[in-house]
């Protein structure tokens, strides 16, 4: 039914993607892969993988941006995956029923065996989250893992979605965002977890978090974590002067 | 947007079938249709099978079209459901009309009411059409009030044109043929003009700032796209075209939609030689390939905000 549930339950399961701690490794983009290859959403196929022209689908990719100039500008490393909009247009427009968001946990998916293949839906994503999968000839995107979050068969440390297990750094969190009290809404609320696209109206369930604010250094003066690489090499006894008091204050 | 040709025959061949079959439904509510039987075959004939191509190559673009029963099934939420239940309902009316009219060589009584019935189905097919862009939010080009306007007016010219071209090559000159293609090229013109100007001068609210969040740090700037080559998504959504070959073809859309159709009309009108015949289905041939130009650049001057992820700065 590609009509959105009526009544949704207060239930909104979603990630809390933290920038500040992202490091770019791609590792959730490749368990994403990894897990998704033989999941319900199996399989994930890869043309031309070994060729000079890969191609494939994939749930999760890992961009860089660069943001700001100079001295203030940021590097920020920005995993990008299905939002689990709560104005999901990719669900109405579809004309079969195949896209549907679940009304018991807001979960957004595609019915591989409804689904024609029009991609229209594709369309009508702003974040680019559905790839289509021109050997089956269906849509195909993110599950939230709803072959883990709910396997029974896992032990229950393992019921979170695979990108966010596999993420060295914790900065995919999982959990329901339409519990206030929910750790990762309160994530939300501490460090101002945003929408992305908010102009769109799409209400993404998934929100991000921005990058801490930059330490001033200069400000910081002596003893600082970090030294200026101009700074001039020390010479004789001050060097090991400098080499003892490094080594004493370990 | 990538411009897919099974989509682009699609909406011009199926939106003229349409617009002849509007015309000839009012035309018949008028009471100014000939009952001629073999004129009732080649306009029917030529407005059922361009719709009908043009649904059938519709069909192409599908990754399963053999569970395309489906699509019926959405018609409350989508308008891709919607166009394809009232493209079906359209046949039952058009086919007793053609019923009447090829079969019993009548376009009054009965039959005319199945003309109008065909008429008004037909019109709601091409708005659906014209909807299912006019409603996708990431595409700015597409979701403003002048593309379902554009749909319309352009399957009601493209059909007037092939209208007159019809009746002029069967012997039916009248001053009424003409006359409806001329007024309805200026609608089409003017909005088509206006639609231009509008993208030409408007952008998508979204930009790389609000795609990412991070305007508050400052300008956002792709550093590492999260591929190594073209994904579905930057093929289908990021197609681009230079603005120099779009202002080109915008060009070339305007001489073979609007200003070759124009003057052959007007040459044709009035007389009844099989040169005015000639012109007239030249002219109904030059807007064809027009609306085709002017249906490719719709897509291909279309930007999607996903590309903001991946390198663009506005969409
Ligand atoms: S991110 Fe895209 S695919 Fe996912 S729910 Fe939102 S609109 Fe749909
Ligand atoms: S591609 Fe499949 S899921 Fe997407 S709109 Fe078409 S039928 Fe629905």
């Amino acid at each position: 039914m590609t009509s959105l549930p009526r009544d949704p339950g207060p239930k909104k399961l979603g990630l809390v993607i933290d920038l500040d701690t992202c490091v770019g490794c791609h590792a959730c983009a490749l368990s994403c892969k990894e897990w998704n290859a033989g999941g319900v959403a199996a399989p994930l196929p890869d043309w031309d993988p070994y060729g000079a022209e890969p191609d494939g689908v994939w749930f999760n990719r890992v961009h860089a941006f660069e943001a700001g100039d100079g001295a203030d500008g940021r590097t920020v490393h920005f995993p990008r995956s299905c939002l689990h909009c709560d104005e999901p247009a990719c669900v109405t427009v579809c004309p079969t029923g195949a896209s549907y968001k679940r009304q018991e946990d807001g979960i957004v998916l595609v019915d591989e065996d409804l689904c024609i293949g029009c991609k229209l839906c594709s369309w009508a994503c702003p974040y680019g989250a559905r790839e289509y999968d021109h050997d089956a000839g269906v849509m195909k995107k993110c599950t939230l893992c709803i072959d883990r979050i709910y396997n029974t068969n896992l032990p229950e440390a393992e019921r979170v979605p695979a990108c966010v297990a596999a993420c060295p750094t914790s900065a995919r969190h999982f959990g329901d965002l339409g519990d206030p009290e929910s750790p990762v809404a309160r994530l939300v609320a501490e460090r101002g977890g945003y929408d992305l696209m908010p102009e769109m109206d799409y209400r993404p369930v998934n929100k991000y978090l921005p990058p801490r604010p930059k330490h001033d250094h200069a400000a910081s003066g002596p003893g600082s974590a970090v030294s200026p690489v101009t700074e001039p090499e020390p010479e004789g006894e001050s060097r090991f002067l400098r080499w003892l008091d490094a080594t004493l204050s370990r | 947007m990538h411009p897919a040709y099974s989509v682009i025959f699609f909406t011009t061949a199926s939106g003229m079938g349409y617009g002849l079959l509007i015309l000839l439904g009012v035309l018949a509510q008028a009471e100014m249709l000939p009952a001629s039987r073999l004129l009732g075959l080649a306009s029917l004939g030529i407005a059922l099978s361009a719709v009908t191509f043009g649904l059938l190559s519709s069909m192409r673009h599908l990754g399963r079209p053999e569970r395309v029963l489906r699509a019926y099934t959405q018609w409350r939420s989508s308008w891709l459901s919607r166009e394809g239940v009232l493209a079906t309902m359209t046949y039952v009316p058009a086919g007793l009309f053609a019923a009447g009219w090829i079969g019993f060589g009548d376009v009054g009584g009965i039959w005319r009411f199945c003309g109008l019935a065909a008429a008004v189905l037909a019109g709601c097919t091409v708005y659906s059409t014209g909807m299912i862009y006019a409603t996708l939010r990431p595409i700015h080009a597409w979701c403003n009030r002048w593309v379902v306007p554009t749909y319309l007016s352009l399957a009601l010219f493209t059909g007037a044109l092939w209208l007159n071209a019809i009746l002029l090559l069967f012997g039916h000159a009248t001053a009424a043929a003409p006359l409806v293609v001329l007024l309805t090229l200026l609608p089409a013109l003017y909005i088509k003009w206006r639609y231009w100007r509008f993208i030409g001068s408007t952008r998508a609210t979204s930009t790389p700032e609000t795609a990412t969040g991070l305007g508050p740090i400052g300008k956002v700037r792709l550093l590492d796209p999260p591929r190594t080559q073209t994904t579905y998504v930057t093929r289908e959504m990021g197609y681009r075209i230079a603005r120099k070959h779009a202002a080109k073809l915008r060009r070339y859309g305007y001489v073979f939609l609007f200003a070759i159709p124009f003057v052959l009309t007007v040459a044709a009108a009035g007389t009844a030689s099989w040169m005015a015949a000639g012109a007239a289905a030249a002219a109904a041939l030059s807007g064809s390939v027009g609306v085709v130009v002017e249906r490719w650049l719709f897509f291909a001057e279309a930007k999607h905000v996903v590309t903001l992820y991946h390198g663009a700065q506005a969409a």
